[in-house]
């Protein structure tokens, strides 16, 4: 860490950020919902439209992409075959889901699982109370795309990790489940929680949306934030960070 | 005439069978190793549900108000052949249920048989596999009472219903619609063959004169037009082996609990 001033250059400071754990972890959650998302739009392809409550009221749909009524044939297939990538209809679609489903299920049992035998949730993920005290200052650096580069994740997005790690992620699991007929007969009171089948099926929707949309904000603050310094940080776990914020943080 | 019909349907097979090597080939999921991979999704969910599903845990029975006021119909809507519309023009009245394979008593059953056999009635949820829900009402023979009545033999480990549809045109008549269950699905309380919905006898759409009910799985699992239950050893002589229509057909899973 203290190469870095003995070469000369301006001191940049290297702290170990992310375990080994939360980096693994994090590489088979991109391939998992890279394929999640691509066959998800394959299955929903197969019928196009959204519905509340226990059954599908084909003459009020919530959002309809290409469902005719009142035959309810599928006239259009929302998503072209560059978003749905390597599932090309419905059957290999669902292949690739649950396969997907289940790393996926695994990989974040073992992520959550280990973030609270670890102390990863409260060590790096609840914010401070210095950080709470200051949330206005982080969101006008935000706003001004300004990104100090310190040891610890800054306030907002310790509440976005929060929020999708135990919140969003496990949320569209169940949604999903609530979907099955077998696991709605071993457990009926997940589906009976979403208020019916097809209800599930549209929270399942939204929160695939909300995962997009997530991507797209960690993806372009990555950028925006130094990308190799992110980068680096998820591969080796080292992370360059501003020496003062340094000193302030410990 | 039937020569004639032999020479379609060997075209008509053997484009579907062009075209589904031409899709197959572009695609990595056609890949027979990646194919392997894949399935272990389906082995793992099929595993994970049979080890909580006890044989008693039911599918969510509704009442009348939930009831879809337009239950959509899929597949096939009325089937092609002159035998099945000479059937139908007589109300079903000469159709007849064979039951047979690996049992000790083999058996026919007509329309009325069935009808004077105890029922069972379920308003359930009917789940396609393309992701809709629709609700209705379902009487029939619970297919346990059929079953136990031809009293299957020790190594019997399937019950396969073979249909009076054929979705697509074939030489061999690979392309009849059949599906296949196992016992713990065969025998389960809610698994019934039914003659009437919503009160009604079986529409046409939805699979007259008898089609299945296995309430714990996808549409697709649920045969319409069925003429023949048999108990089997093994899957490999139906189709092409696979278990079902569409699982031959569009590699659809077999489990299809999800």
């Amino acid at each position: 860490m203290s190469a870095a001033a003995i070469e000369g250059k301006p001191a940049r400071v290297l702290v170990y950020r992310h375990s080994v754990l939360v980096r693994i972890t994090h590489w088979v959650n991109v391939v998992c919902i890279a394929f999640l998302l691509m066959s998800g739009m394959a299955i929903f392809n197969a019928h196009p439209a959204l519905y509340v409550g226990q059954k599908s009221t084909f003459d009020a749909p919530v959002l309809n992409l290409g469902v005719s009524y009142p035959d309810a044939h599928v006239i259009g297939q929302p998503f072209p075959s560059w978003l749905t990538g390597p599932a090309r209809d419905l059957p290999s679609g669902r292949r690739i889901h649950f396969f997907f489903a289940w790393l996926f299920v695994i990989n974040g049992a073992v992520y959550l699982i280990a973030t609270l035998l670890t102390r990863h949730l409260w060590r790096d993920l609840l914010p401070t109370r210095d950080q709470l005290r200051h949330i206005g200052t982080t969101v006008r650096h935000h706003l001004r795309l300004y990104f100090p580069h310190e040891r610890e994740y800054n306030v907002l997005q310790k509440f976005v990790y929060l929020a999708v790690a135990f919140v969003l992620l496990p949320g569209i699991v169940l949604a999903g489940l609530g979907m099955s007929p077998g696991f709605d007969a071993i457990f009926p009171g997940l589906v009976d929680f979403f208020g019916g089948r097809q209800t599930a099926r549209t929270v399942h929707f939204i929160c695939a949306s909300l995962v997009v949309l997530f991507i797209l904000v960690h993806v372009g603050l990555v950028l925006l934030s130094g990308v190799w310094n992110n980068l680096r940080s998820m591969v080796t776990g080292r992370y360059r960070i501003d020496p003062e914020e340094n000193s302030h943080v410990s | 005439m039937s020569r004639d019909l032999s020479r379609r349907r060997f075209l008509s097979g053997a484009a579907a069978i062009g075209g589904g090597a031409l899709l197959a080939g572009c695609y990595p999921t056609a890949d027979p190793d990646v194919h392997t991979v894949l399935k272990v999704g389906e082995d793992l969910t099929e595993a994970t549900q049979r080890f909580f599903l006890k044989p008693t845990s039911l599918a969510r029975e509704f009442t009348e108000a939930d009831i879809s006021p337009k239950f959509r119909a899929n597949g096939t809507r009325m089937p092609d052949s002159p035998e099945y519309a000479a059937l139908a023009a007589n109300d079903f009245a000469d159709w007849r249920l064979e039951v047979g394979g690996l049992v000790e008593n083999p058996a026919t059953y007509s329309l009325a048989d069935l009808r004077a056999m105890p029922s069972r009635t379920q308003i359930t949820r009917h789940d396609c596999v393309e992701g809709w829900t629709c609700i209705g009402k379902w009487k029939g023979v619970p297919l346990a009472q059929i079953l136990n009545a031809a009293r299957l033999k020790p190594e019997a480990k399937f019950v396969v219903f073979t249909c009076a549809d054929e979705l697509v045109k074939t030489l061999d008549g690979t392309g009849r619609y059949y599906e296949s269950h196992g016992l713990e699905d065969a025998f389960h309380p809610q698994t019934i063959l039914a003659y009437e919905m919503n009160d009604r006898p079986l529409p046409i759409e939805h699979g007259a004169p008898l089609r299945l009910r296995a309430e714990r799985m996808l549409g697709y699992k649920m045969p319409k037009y069925i003429m023949k239950v048999e108990a089997v050893d093994s899957l490999a002589p139906f189709g092409r082996g696979k278990g079902g229509f569409w699982e031959d057909y569009a590699d659809y899973e077999w489990y299809a609990g999800i």
